[in-house]
Order: structure tokens, then sequence, then C-alpha cells
């Protein structure tokens, strides 16, 4: 699915990632962990395409494409989703339009026609029942005035629809209260199947509890330190990340 | 310098005198005053404080140098496109109303003249707009057309909008100066579309409204001006708002090379309400200029005002907004928001809010605010499969909409939809 090596990138001059390495398969559901400021945010920003980050070495093949040649939008086009830790407000552009926009754009780069209306519909209603979505929030603006929870339901319910490949969740777990966790793991859990693979980056075990890894990945200092199954996770829950810090600081030494 | 500021004006008025109709609904008094204001004035150039981004002078001299006021007929044909199939549909050709290319009036309780049928001192026709407020205003009332004069009698509420078409057709260059008075009377309400076409060359459009709302009546008004990228105009609504009378305007810019616009509203009545919003979208070397300017005399009335730019390559955008609240305006609430968006480094936008209160129980407050298209927002949209070109039009639509979204008749805002869509 996606093959990232010796990926270094870095912001205004700052180098964030200093060389990650990772395989993930079709039907694989792999975590990424760290600390704040581990570069796990820029991990996902830099695979989605932000423009802000320069990518100095390094390559990511996603299906057998050079993935860092593309646009953002090509990207998604490919199959590339990103769930946003923030998702952004847009006054003015209804979900709406925005999703049958997106749709369609994904439709015409795969050589398809446009969606007929009432499948489009029929889309719609079918996955805002996956998510627990509010049918109300989809007539509104994207995003605008969404309280935390309901943006973060919004971006799965944009995954639910676009059926993406590759769905790489940024830290979709903060900020969520136990019954908002519950659905958005619930909806990550339905979509899965042997076709698609996702990556969830968190800093907490919680969620893991909820969609379970099949590996999970220490990300440290933009770098991967450790890899493992989900029992790793269990672990770094115990022994906190200091522990992680302190045997990291003295391989440095 | 006024003798060489004459030298303009002196060439308009001697081209313009020759071709010039009657203007018979003036009364003579402010006939003479309007020459005697142009004489001393002239044309305003940059050096005056109002016209300070919009060199009328200059826009004369090089742009007007042959005024020939030729025109070629107006037909049907030409002023089909602009006809809205809901509304009652008038036409004001070459700055003169035109009966024979207007729809049949069938409703009760409207009252349509041309402003030559309107004579002497009973005569409305100048009593808002003053010759010593403006050069155009002087100059419209020297040399306005046989205009149009719309009233909507006591009581009335008129159930289709009325659409009115100023249609230009210049064989070379011309100065136009196309004049309505809209007088609505107290309890009537309607909706009028003022809308600015040219099919001709080159033009230059005075174009200047009385609108008078009387007690209790609301009018809702649409200036459209779509005059294409070879005209050049001033367009002056000079508006008195009653006691509890509504005012709404919205104005769309689609195109122009220079379009300067000077919206004047006197609020005049207590608990009277008025909102002026605007939107214009510029590239190459266009200049949109809105003046406006919400003059509160009384208390207890509300003005608000929302104006919007996109402006794009080398062009230019001003908004200049003032309120005026008098010592006796108390407990006014007037409102003014101004948001721009840059799209190119050589763009320019200049915004003024000018408040001036004299009253000291009011809210009043402004903003404004000039960005680029949001990164953030545009990063989302790609993220989701939308391409550059269709992100950053949706992000364009969603910032128009706002005043797009203030126009209640379908066929018309489907055109400005389609229209907009082309210049985002």
């Amino acid at each position: 699915m996606i093959s990232i090596k010796n990926l270094h990138a870095s912001i205004n001059g700052k180098e964030i990632l200093k060389g990650i390495n990772l395989e993930v398969k079709a039907g694989e559901i792999h975590a990424i962990m760290g600390p704040n400021g581990s570069g796990k945010s820029t991990l996902s920003s830099v695979l989605a395409g932000r423009e802000d980050y320069d990518v100095t070495e390094g390559e990511v093949i996603f299906n057998g494409k050079n993935l860092l040649d593309m646009s953002a939008e090509d990207r998604a086009r490919e199959g590339l989703f990103l769930a946003f830790q923030y998702p952004i407000e847009i006054p003015g552009v209804s979900n709406i339009n925005f999703l049958k926009t997106a749709i369609n754009e994904i439709r015409a780069y795969n050589g398809k026609e446009a969606i007929e209306a009432k499948d489009f519909l029929a889309l719609i209603k079918e996955k805002q029942k996956l998510v627990e979505l509010d049918s109300k929030l989809t007539g509104r603006s994207v995003n605008e005035g969404f309280s935390g929870g309901e943006k973060k339901r919004n971006e799965i319910f944009q995954m639910a629809i676009l059926e993406p490949k590759l769905a790489i969740l940024d830290e979709t777990d903060s900020g969520l209260d136990i019954d908002a966790l519950r659905i958005v793991a619930n909806g990550v859990n339905k979509l899965h199947s042997k076709n698609n693979a996702f990556v969830v980056i968190t800093h907490y075990q919680r969620l893991l509890d909820h969609i379970v890894p099949d590996f999970v990945h220490i990300l440290f200092d933009g770098r991967i330190v450790k890899s493992g199954t989900k029992e790793l996770a269990l672990e770094l829950e115990a022994k906190g990340y200091d522990e992680i810090k302190h045997q990291f600081e003295k391989l440095q030494g | 310098m006024i003798a060489e500021r004459s030298i303009t004006t002196q060439k308009i008025i001697e081209a313009i005198s020759a071709k010039a109709n009657k203007v018979g609904f003036v009364v003579d008094t402010e006939l003479t005053e309007a020459l005697q204001f142009l004489e001393t004035n002239g044309i305003p150039n940059n050096k005056h404080e109002d016209y300070k981004y919009c060199n009328m002078d200059a826009v004369f001299k090089k742009e007007f140098k042959n005024i020939t006021q030729e025109f070629n007929e107006i037909k049907n044909t030409d002023v089909k496109p602009y006809k809205l199939e809901e509304a009652i549909n008038l036409v004001v050709a070459n700055g003169t109303y035109n009966e024979s290319l207007s729809d049949k009036i069938i409703v009760k309780g409207i009252t349509i003249k041309c402003l030559n049928d309107l004579t002497g001192n009973s005569s409305p026709v100048g009593n808002l707009a003053k010759s010593n407020s403006d050069a155009f205003v002087a100059l419209s009332n020297a040399f306005s057309g046989n205009g149009i004069y719309v009233q909507v009698q006591k009581g009335n509420l008129i159930p289709m909008p009325i659409n009115i078409i100023y249609i230009n057709s210049a064989k070379e260059e011309s100065l136009i100066n196309p004049r309505s008075f809209i007088h609505i009377q107290p309890n009537a309400e309607v909706t009028i579309t003022e809308r600015f076409v040219n099919v001709g060359k080159k033009a230059f459009s005075n174009f200047l409204s009385e609108k008078l709302i009387e007690e209790n009546a609301k009018l809702t008004s649409y200036s459209i001006q779509e005059e294409g990228n070879e005209s050049f105009s001033v367009n002056t609504n000079q508006v008195k708002v009653g006691r509890y009378a509504t005012y709404d305007n919205t104005t769309i810019t689609l195109s122009g090379q220079l379009v300067r616009n000077n919206h004047n509203v006197v609020i005049a009545g207590e608990n009277s309400q008025s909102h002026l919003n605007g939107l214009f979208l510029t590239s190459g070397t266009q200049l949109v200029d809105n003046h406006t300017l919400m003059d509160h005399q009384v208390p207890n009335c509300e003005s608000s005002e929302l104006y919007k730019g996109v402006i794009n390559e080398k062009s230019t955008g001003v908004f200049n907004g003032k309120i005026y609240v008098r010592k006796d305006a108390q407990k006014t609430n007037a409102y003014q928001s101004s948001k721009n968006i840059l799209l190119s480094d050589d763009g320019t936008i200049n915004t003024k809010p000018q408040l001036e209160i004299y009253a000291d129980d009011v809210k009043c407050s402004h903003g404004t605010s000039t960005g680029k298209i949001d990164e953030n927002a545009l990063f989302y949209l790609k993220a989701r499969g939308i391409g550059d070109e269709s992100a950053r039009k949706l992000l364009l639509a969603a910032f128009a909409n706002e005043v797009v979204d203030k126009i209640q008749i379908e066929s018309l805002k489907t055109h400005l939809e389609t229209e907009l869509n082309k210049l985002y």
C-alpha cells in the first residue's frame, strides 16, 4: 500500500522528520504513537501534501506511484485520506456541495462520470448513519459552528463517503468524550477491509482499545525508535514516554 | 487651477450641449446652479478628497477626447438578455425612457412616466440631489436625459419586481446621463432592480437616481453593474428614508473599466432602517470605488453596510464609508464592514471608514479586513481531492455569497452566479 523510506522533512529550515521508515500493507492497521513534538503531525501533513514542509530526503511509494511528486489533490484522488487533527471551518461552502465536488473530481480523475443526484443522496444517508451524524449538520457550511466531536465525526463521515485506500487519522481521538470515541472507532472498524489500510496517529493508548492495531510504532525526535504489536502500546501506557526518552538519550550517548 | 479644470468641463459641456434634450423637469434655478457649479469647480481630479483614488478629470482628458454623442438604435434583441421573466421590465435607452421596449404595466398601484412629463415647480426631481453636492450631480442636473419616474402609490404591495434596464449604445465616445426618480409612497412596498449594460462602444455613464421612501414604506433595490470593461461610470444614489421605512440596496459590480458609486442615504425619519451591501470583483486595470454615506439625522434608526471585494491582477478597489450621526440622532445603531481578498501582488485595496458622531447615546462600529485566500481552507479542500481551480472557486463563491444571497429574485441570482463563476 505505502512504503516510506528514509523520509526527511523540515519546516523553515528546521528538520522535523529525520529518516522515517514505514511499510503498510493492505488490510493492516498501524498505530503511530509518540510524545508531543515528536513529528507525528508533520508526518501526516507531509504525506497529505502540505506545501509548508520541505522534503529533503527519502521517498514514499503509494500503490506503485511516487507520492511526493503528486499534488495534494492527486494524492487524495489516488486514495489517500487524512483525517485532520483540527478540521478547518469553511463558512459559505456547504458540506453537501463540498462532498459532491470532491466525489466528482475524484471520479473524473479516475475516468468516471459524475455521480447521479439520487445515488449521491443515498450515499450521504447511508454514511450519516454509520457515524451517527445529525443530518442537519450536512446541510450546514463545512465544520462551521460544529463542536469538537462533531468535527471529528465529520472527518470520519467524509472518509466513509470517499472510501480511501489508505486513511491517516491524525489524533482523531483528541478532544473526544468516550461516546464520540466509540462512534469514531466504530466507523473505522466498519470501513476496515482487506483492501484498505489505516494509520492511526495518537498520543494515548485509549483509542487503541477500540481500534485494534496490527502494529504499533513509537515516534521520537523524528524517527521511529521502536516497533511492535499492540502490546507495545500497553507497555508505553504503563511506563510513559519518559522511559522511551531516557532509553533514546542513552543511545545517543 | 480653476482655469485648467474648466477646460475639461468646457469641452464636455460643448460636446454634449449641442445634442442634449431640454431638461424641463429640473427647476431653472437648479439648472443655473448646476452650470455655475461645473464652471467653478470642474470635474474632480485626485486632489479632491472624495476622488483621491478616482481622478475623473484625467479620465475625461485621456479617454473622452472626442465625444460624439452618436448612438445606434437599440432593438428588442439588445434588451432581451437583461429582461427578467418574473419582473416588469422597463428600458432606459441612452438615457431616455423607451416605452416601446418596455413591458406594459398591468399591475395596479404603479405609475411610470418620462421625467419630461414632470414639469416645473411641482416636479420632485432635483429635490434630493443638489448640484452643489457633487460635480456629477450638477452634470446630471444640467444635461440629464429624459429618464424614468417610478411611483408606487400609497399602500400598494407590488407582487412582482420592477427591473429597470439602463442600456447604452454609443457609436463612438459618448457621455450619457441616465436618470431616475423612484418614489415609494407611504405603506407601499416594492423590489426594484436597476441593471446597467452597454451594447455600444466606449461610454461614460453618469447615472443619477433619487429615491424617496416615505413613511412605513419599503424599497428593496438591487444595482447590477455589467457594462463591460470599455465602460466608465459614476453612479449616484441619493436616497431619503422616512419614518418606519426600510431601504435595502445590494450593488454588485460585475464589470466596468471604472465604476464609481456614490451611495448617499439621508436617514430623515425615526425608526427607519437602511442596509447597503456591495460586492465587486476586479481584474486587469479596473477601478471600482464605492463611496457611501449614512447620514443619521434623527433618533432611533438603524443602518448597516457590508462591502466585499475580490481584487486581482493590477486592479484597484476602494471602499470609503462615512457614517454621520448628527446631534439629534440619539439611539442610532450603525454598523459597517468591509472585507476584501487580494489575489495578486499588484492589486490595491483602499478602505476607509469615516465615523463622525455628534450624539452621545449611539452604537456605532466598523470593521475592515483584507487578506489573501485562506491557505488552510484551500489545503483542506485539496486534501479531499478537489483541484486547485475548483477549490479557489469554491472559496471565492463562499466569500461572495454572503452578498449574493441578499438577491431574492431567482432568475437574477442564477444569472449572477453564472457570471460570477466566470470571474472567480
